[in-house]
């Protein structure tokens, strides 16, 4: 499957250097919330993915036939729809990460990424490359997401998806303490900034002048 | 002093443009300033406010903290012979020598971590090495529990002079202290360290040495008095942070940073009045439940890191206001924010941390609307004048 260039870029640049998190800091607020370890991250990544994908497909589908004026409701509407879907999916097999993420499953339906996508893409081009442009966009707010959980749940908790990483007796008689600041919103934050200040560095068309 | 001179000037174009040490220029004029005063000459328009500069106050503030220092050394041993029940049989000496071998380590440690980062950082960005570490190296292991474990202290270091200092541009531009970054930092990550009834006082590690014991100020939160003589916790033999206990000590520093004008004495008397005003109050009219509201006002002053943090946290010339009524204004809710942290918060017992933290935030804001008040007031006059 070969993809043409400006559908190559709609898939890959949100991965990179147009990503949603980190250059266009949009979706913070949950990347706070549910970071603290790792699986209920990387449930939310794939949640916010499966829903911008579909959304972004769906409107992409209407976009001709939405009154101007009222597309952002139709598009909310879409989206409430699709959030719902998901959140009953993860409450039927998903139970415990769906105990987890508590509200914030609910409230992807304000996650900016969202109806950035919607507005910025999904109502000027066509389904396929709008569906890619979700996925893309879902991957690399994943992406950091796991990136920050990866940080926040071993140096805090000292696990990985739950298994024992660090919180052996040998290790722990050497003095080695889990982080509790880690495990508070706050380091989310100062984790983002510094995949920001990495990203920066490494990526001359980043930087301001 | 001229052998050393020569030496420094035979190595000297190395480091220059085109040398072969070049990349280590900041470095070496780090060093050369260190030893001598720069001979250099401004060649354009200069702006010269004060004959002593940046590392010249920061020593007198290096020096204020000394007695401090000391004090903090000996108080350490004399906690632990304390606690052991040994204190007639040991000598000044042994007492002494027991407290350096604790604290000497914490120095090196939060020195050369501190350092290490502040000069590859300089040295990254091509700036002159800046001296404002050289102080809050020094005030780092004075707010630390003595048996701090040190790995602990190269990270809070660390998180506090990237964090705290180098992300917002270095020294002169950070928006908090970096000293209380560090202790903020543990006091959030490390609680089991430095939980809030041990706050200024950590003890797990070393139990079988003898060396636990509750702060005074969380004493004071469960049973209403400290068990501590007043002139005692005036001295400072009372458990605490290294550096916070001994308020004679602290009176030291503040009087060499008052003479030689290196701190405002506007910050430093503002917290004390408000801090002394806030808990007179709560004494007047705090609940009689409340253990920390009915200590007494004279206490809450000279427990825990009340003077220590007016004397040489508030007074941080770069995270406090820079307007003179500003430095009243915030000298003023500091000492009532700690007072109030102490007293209805029963999860801290120590509000100084907190309090200033929260006023160093303000301190722009503050300077920002003395200024607008002084605009809008010229303004009128002049208005009047027109008339």
């Amino acid at each position: 499957m070969s993809l043409s260039k400006k559908n190559k870029e709609a898939l890959l640049n949100p991965l990179s250097i147009n990503n949603p998190v980190t250059v266009q800091v949009l979706g913070i607020c949950s990347a706070l919330a549910v970071t603290a370890q790792l699986e209920p991250a990387l449930v939310m990544g794939l949640s916010v993915t499966v829903i911008v994908a579909i959304a972004n497909v769906v409107i992409s589908l209407m976009r001709n036939t939405i009154p101007n004026r009222i597309r952002i409701i139709v598009q909310l509407v879409v989206v409430a729809t699709l959030v719902t879907i998901v959140s009953e999916v993860l409450k039927a097999f998903a139970y415990d990460v769906s105990v987890q993420l508590s509200v914030y499953v609910g409230l992807i339906i304000t996650n900016c990424i969202l109806m950035g996508r919607l507005e910025a893409f999904a109502m000027q081009n066509g389904p396929w490359a709008s569906f890619l442009d979700g996925i893309g966009n879902g991957l690399g707010y994943a992406k950091i997401l796991v990136i920050v959980a990866f940080f926040r749940e071993l140096l805090g908790s000292g696990t990985l998806f739950g298994f024992n990483i660090l919180n052996y007796d040998a290790i722990q008689e050497a003095g080695y303490i889990n982080n509790g600041l880690m495990l508070m919103p706050p380091m989310a934050l100062i984790i983002c900034a510094c995949i920001i200040w990495w990203q920066r560095a490494h990526n001359k068309d980043l930087q301001e002048k | 002093m001229k052998a050393l001179r020569k030496y420094i000037d035979s190595v000297k174009p190395n480091f220059e443009e085109g040398g072969k040490f070049s990349w280590l220029r900041s470095t070496f004029g780090g060093f050369e300033t260190f030893l001598f005063t720069p001979n250099e000459v401004n060649k354009g328009g200069v702006h010269v406010r004060d004959a002593v500069d940046l590392k010249r106050t920061i020593i007198v503030v290096v020096l204020a903290l000394l007695p401090a220092l000391l004090f903090g050394m000996y108080n350490t041993g004399y906690q632990h012979f304390r606690m052991h029940g040994i204190l007639d049989a040991v000598t000044f000496g042994d007492i002494f020598w027991y407290g350096f071998v604790q604290v000497f380590p914490i120095i090196v440690v939060s020195y050369v971590v501190g350092l290490s980062i502040e000069f590859a950082v300089a040295q990254m960005r091509g700036h002159e090495i800046n001296e404002g570490f050289l102080a809050t190296g020094m005030l780092i292991p004075l707010v630390m529990p003595a048996d701090v474990p040190l790995w602990i202290v190269a990270v809070a270091t660390a998180f506090a002079v990237i964090f705290g200092k180098e992300v917002f541009g270095g020294t002169g531009m950070n928006l908090w202290n970096p000293a209380l970054i560090a202790r903020a930092f543990l006091f959030f990550a490390y609680p089991s360290k430095m939980s809030g009834d041990s706050v200024w006082y950590g003890n797990q590690v070393n139990v079988a040495d003898g060396f636990s014991g509750a702060t005074a100020l969380s004493v004071a939160n469960q049973t209403g008095s400290t068990g501590f003589d007043f002139m005692d916790q005036v001295y400072g033999f009372i458990p605490g942070s290294i550096g916070e206990t001994s308020v004679i000590a602290i009176a030291l520093g503040a009087l060499l940073m008052l003479c030689t004008g290196v701190a405002s004495w506007k910050t430093m008397f503002s917290v004390f009045i408000g801090g002394a005003l806030t808990a007179y109050l709560f004494n007047q009219f705090g609940a009689e439940s409340n253990n920390m509201a009915q200590l007494c006002w004279c206490d809450h002053l000279v427990l825990g890191g009340f003077c220590f943090g007016a004397v040489f946290m508030a007074t941080d010339p770069v995270t406090s206001p820079r307007t003179e009524s500003g430095k009243y204004i915030y000298g003023f809710l500091i000492g009532a924010m700690a007072i109030i942290i102490r007293v209805l918060n029963p999860g801290y017992p120590e509000g100084m941390m907190l309090a200033i933290l929260l006023l160093n935030t303000f301190a722009p804001l503050i300077d920002n609307i003395i200024v607008g008040r002084n605009i809008s007031r010229r303004k009128n006059r002049v208005k009047q004048i027109a008339k």
